[in-house]
């Protein structure tokens, strides 16, 4: 028995082509192949791209540090492919098991590779399952990146598309509100609101809160401001859309929206719109 | 005797957790039957009260309760910080009284809202600002 250690990284690389078979193997036979989501011949290349990232950056001396600064290309690989997954729908269990099938694929061949000799075969065991493990986790917490970016795009486009500025008439805009008004939203608001009415023109501007869930202290301040900030540009500002129990809990609060236009809904604001700008409505009757 | 039914804890860390605490409060106050008008109020009060705890206190806890006393249900709702407190509460339940230039409406004005209206506060310590709002009150 030699004590020299054999070494594990070049075994490895040696059995490249046996490992990838293997690993290829484990995961086509596995029942929860999601084909649908990527081909068996796009899932080889991955597995290639990182097995062979892997290889080349192991050496005697890293494998046993998980932390080496070494294997900083396989992380980013690694990173790619999560964070690839979790955009494509993969569950965090699905590429959780895609990383970990790769360690059974490693463990068979050192298997049979130091089959005579039972203590190195466990220290690889131990090596290879730590150093595995570790990518495991960095998959983990990218898969979660991923899925928080998609989070977050999805944030911006909400904030984007929930406060469109309609022109209703000439000179007359309305900014229907949905949701919850917080700063920042404020500020989007009112961005839009301004910029359309030095866009158009316009002289009259309603604001209608009908989809707004509650107005606190806050929210009444977010308006009020953006009424004044209205007043400034020369326009006036009418908001509508103050439903029943809005209108109870703003008294209780103690806010004074008496400076401002309010209306009940849309339609008795744009009336008002109409009468500030001398329009008339009218039913045309039609001679015989 | 006001009997608690059942509670969750909610924290206020940031702007965003206190929609959450607005939505776990609707789904109470809708479970005890209350109408629109009182849930609005109790809603609006929460948003009061978990503003100034982010904003002065740098944020803490929220127990919700479902309450019942006799034959009338509620909801109960415990704000709890360890910020540096309230060292006159009679001043800052003035209305237009704020340190931070603001309306100063939010604690009177969620006395205003609620049934019930409770708050302790130690200077160096915390506050703690308990309100009840009944299902009929
Ligand atoms: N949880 C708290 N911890 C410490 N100080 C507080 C707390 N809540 C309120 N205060 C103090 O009480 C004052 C009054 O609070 P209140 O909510 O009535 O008004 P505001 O927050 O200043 O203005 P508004 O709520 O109208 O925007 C605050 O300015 C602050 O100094
Ligand atoms: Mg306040």
């Amino acid at each position: 028995m030699s004590n020299q250690s054999p070494d594990l990284a070049k075994t490895l690389r040696k059995k490249r082509n046996d490992i990838l078979e293997l690993w290829m193997k484990n995961q086509l036979a596995d029942v929860s192949l999601r084909e649908d989501l990527l081909t068996n011949e796009e899932l080889r290349a991955q597995s290639e791209e990182l097995l062979d990232v892997l290889l080349q950056n192991l050496n005697e001396r890293n494998i046993a540090e998980v932390e080496s600064a070494d294997f900083e290309p396989v992380v980013e690989v690694l990173s790619g492919i999560s964070i690839s997954r979790a955009k494509q729908g993969f569950t965090p269990r699905e590429t959780g098991l895609y990383i970990f099938s790769l360690k059974d694929a490693l463990l068979t061949v050192v298997q049979q590779e130091l089959k005579d000799d039972p203590a190195q075969l466990v220290t690889a065991v131990l090596t290879i399952s730590k150093l595995v493990d570790s990518f495991g986790v960095t998959t983990f917490e990218t898969f979660i990146k991923g899925r928080e970016e998609v989070i977050l795009r999805q944030t911006d486009e909400i904030t984007e598309i929930s406060t469109p500025v309609i022109q209703l008439w000439d000179n007359i805009l309305a900014l229907p509100i949905i949701g919850t008004l917080d700063s920042s939203r404020t500020q989007v608001v009112m961005e839009n609101l301004l910029q359309q009415i030095v866009d158009t023109g316009s002289s009259i501007a309603i604001l209608d809160i009908s989809g707004v869930p509650a107005v606190d202290s806050l929210v009444a301040q977010h308006l009020i401001k953006t009424v004044s900030a209205t007043r400034l540009m020369g326009a006036e500002c009418i908001i509508s859309g103050i439903r029943p129990e809005i209108a109870q809990t703003v008294v209780h609060l103690g806010i004074d929206l008496s400076n401002i236009v309010t209306k009940a809904s849309l339609a008795s604001a744009l009336r008002y719109a109409f009468g500030m700008l001398q329009l008339d409505v009218k039913k045309t009757i039609r001679e015989k | 005797m006001i009997i608690p039914l059942n509670k969750e804890a909610v924290e206020v860390k940031k702007e965003q957790d206190t929609i959450f605490l607005r939505n776990r409060i609707k789904e109470c106050a809708t479970k005890t039957g209350m109408g629109l008008v009182n849930q609005t109020k109790l809603i609006t009060a929460a948003s009061e009260l978990a503003r100034n705890m982010l904003r002065y206190a740098g944020g803490g806890n929220v127990l919700v309760e479902t309450v019942s006393k006799g034959r009338e249900n509620g909801v109960r709702l415990t704000f709890k910080d360890t910020g540096p407190g309230i060292p006159d509460i009679a001043m800052a339940m003035k209305d237009g009284y704020s340190t931070g230039k603001s309306l100063g409406l939010g604690l009177p004005g969620t006395k205003r809202l609620v049934s019930e209206f409770d708050i302790k506060s130690t200077p160096g310590t915390g506050t703690v600002i308990t309100i009840i709002k009944w299902k009929n009150g």
